[in-house]
């Protein structure tokens, strides 16, 4: 008996074959009946009907795009890797930039209930807000459409890393804050060696909520301020009517947002611990 | 009066009894620590005993009264004294052999890598657990644990080691092997003990007196039993020694007869009693450091 994971495997595999073979078969264009009409020839013997592409059309763009994903041919033809790029760097940025204050905020929050109480009816306001509504704002003040993404993308990533930063510190086990007291650590040092680690996996949890979030959210971000990346890429293949690179555009998204997660689960393994 | 290693006057703890009224756990703890000692206190569960231990460690606040040791008024936490907690307090994302460290490198921020580590490795063999140097607390069994706990407890040299019911979570024959293991080690390094336990057999065998408290609220550190037992002792043959027997039926006595109305001297100190005054010992008594006077009240208690 093949262990469970070569079973699985097969299985996927399978599920994927056949998966393919419908699409393939649903989307061939009929036969031709009979011979061109006068119009199907005026037209080049173009099809009247628009039909998505058959997933062999898009293995054979991918590989074309693959093959030289940075190339730069002008504004509206750039490889995809350097669409790819655009979008990681400012996801990268804006939760950079929302880490650098939802930690120590988060920090804060957690260890007093002062802080907790007086800013939690703003975080309560401020999170249920779809990060595309400051949009406008964002591009009215900063006037420029770059920064205005990478703010988007800031303002919502911050809320998961926020909330499980204040509520790891918050619950760390008065145990460990006692074993530290005990030793005599003053509050920094108690931060750093007892209650980070403690809360590391509820804090990495956080960020791992974040990046996520951020990615869905760059893709409609950059479809509204266009000019690069992934989600501008995949709205102006649209206007070109070019589905075959929907449809391959859709499934990088897919890849890099997968890579992204796994970098971060990853990093939860590493500061995970038993009890 | 002559000046004790520690001093704890007037204790007690006050809460709001969730009714808006307030209760009072324990009130007036009046009693004296000699340097060198091991004193176990023993009462029933809502006594407060983990209270006044956390008061003695600074993790807690008392209501009333305070505590010196050497000369000085204990406000806070502090390395001078050590804590055991019943539930270990590791650190579970460090190994075995960096909890102590951690303890060491807090105590001796000068001491370089090798000394600090090499301190450790010391203490941990102490415990035997040296072969179990690099593994997480999780990786370990209840009484691995403690003994690490104890381990680092004790690797900081504290001048007052407080231990809040060791044993409490281990099963019977782990809790004889560690119990042990501790008297070894207390022989070896002779530190001030304070230990809180629910087992009389426990009691004996490590402490050298043994305070008992009265049931709360309002409850009161009412007597102080002397175990006039030679050290060193062992978990296997004490039973022998008829003190042994005399002091148990006292305690026994005590808890399960007299912690409902027991209360100590008029002026709040606990009474001394010695069980077993008289009893023949194969070895004189271990130097007496109680006063003149706290014996003849202890000669009338007994008479009483």
């Amino acid at each position: 008996m093949a262990s469970l994971n070569i079973r699985a495997a097969i299985l996927s595999i399978s599920f994927l074959i056949l998966a393919l073979g419908l699409w393939e078969m649903a989307t061939q264009p009929p036969e031709a009946q009979t011979g061109m009409t006068e119009y199907e020839m005026l037209m080049g013997g173009a099809d009247q009907e628009s039909r998505v592409p058959p997933p062999s059309a898009v293995i054979k763009l991918a590989w074309a795009e693959l093959s030289n994903p940075f190339y730069d041919a002008g504004a509206n033809d750039k490889g995809i890797g350097i669409q790819l790029a655009y979008s990681v760097y400012r996801v990268l940025t804006g939760y950079l930039a929302a880490m650098a204050i939802a930690l120590p905020v988060g920090f804060l929050i957690g260890m007093s209930p002062l802080m907790y109480k007086a800013l939690n009816p703003y975080i309560q306001l401020l999170r249920p807000i779809s990060p595309l509504a400051w949009m406008p704002l964002a591009l009215f003040i900063i006037q420029d459409s770059d920064a205005s993404a990478i703010f988007v993308i800031f303002i919502c990533s911050i809320w998961p890393m926020l909330l499980n930063t204040a509520f790891g510190v918050a619950n760390v086990r008065q145990d460990w804050v006692n074993v530290a007291r005990t030793h005599e650590l003053g509050p920094l040092r108690t931060a750093i060696t007892v209650i980070l680690p403690a809360a590391a996996p509820t804090i990495l949890t956080g960020m791992r909520i974040s990046i996520g979030i951020a990615w869905l959210v760059i893709v409609a971000a950059e479809m509204l301020v266009g000019g690069t990346g992934i989600g501008y890429y995949v709205w102006n293949e649209w206007n070109n009517l070019d589905l075959a690179s929907v449809i391959f555009s859709i499934l990088m998204i897919g890849v890099v947002g997968m890579l992204l997660d796994l970098a971060l689960g990853k990093a939860q393994k590493l500061v995970e611990y038993k009890e | 009066m002559s000046k004790s290693f520690l001093e704890v006057d007037g204790l007690c703890k006050v809460y709001p009894d969730g009714q808006g009224g307030e209760l009072t756990v324990f009130e007036d703890i009046r009693f004296a620590l000699e340097k060198g000692e091991f004193v176990c206190i023993i009462g029933h569960s809502g006594c407060g005993k983990s209270t006044i231990l956390n008061v003695l460690a600074g993790l807690d606040e008392a209501s009333a009264g305070n505590v010196v040791m050497n000369g000085k008024e204990i406000k806070g936490p502090g390395l001078e004294r050590g804590v055991v907690f019943q539930n270990y307090s590791l650190l579970p994302w460090k190994t075995t052999l960096n909890n102590i460290v951690f303890a060491v490198r807090a105590r001796w921020p000068g001491w370089s890598k090798e000394k600090v580590k090499e301190h450790s490795e010391r203490y941990l063999k102490m415990v035997g657990l040296d072969h179990a140097m690099n593994r997480k607390p999780s990786q370990l069994s209840g009484g691995m644990r403690q003994r690490v706990s104890i381990a680092r407890a004790f690797a900081t040299q504290p001048e007052l080691l407080l231990l809040d019911e060791p044993f409490g979570a281990l099963d019977a024959l782990t809790r004889g092997v560690i119990q042990d293991e501790l008297v070894k080690i207390w022989e070896e390094t002779r530190q001030t003990v304070f230990m809180i336990t629910h087992d009389v057999d426990e009691a004996i065998l490590l402490s050298d007196r043994i305070f008992l408290m009265s049931n709360g609220p309002n409850a009161r550190i009412a007597e102080s039993v002397k175990v006039d037992i030679p050290h060193p002792r062992a978990r296997a043959t004490i039973f022998q020694n008829p003190a042994y027997h005399k002091t148990r039926d006292y305690l026994v006595d005590f808890l399960v007869n007299r912690s409902g109305s027991a209360l100590p001297k008029r002026d709040g100190s606990p009474k001394f009693i010695e069980p077993a005054k008289g009893v023949a010992q194969s070895k004189p008594a271990s130097a007496e450091s109680e006063t003149e006077s706290e014996s003849d009240t202890a000669a009338r208690a007994v008479n009483a």
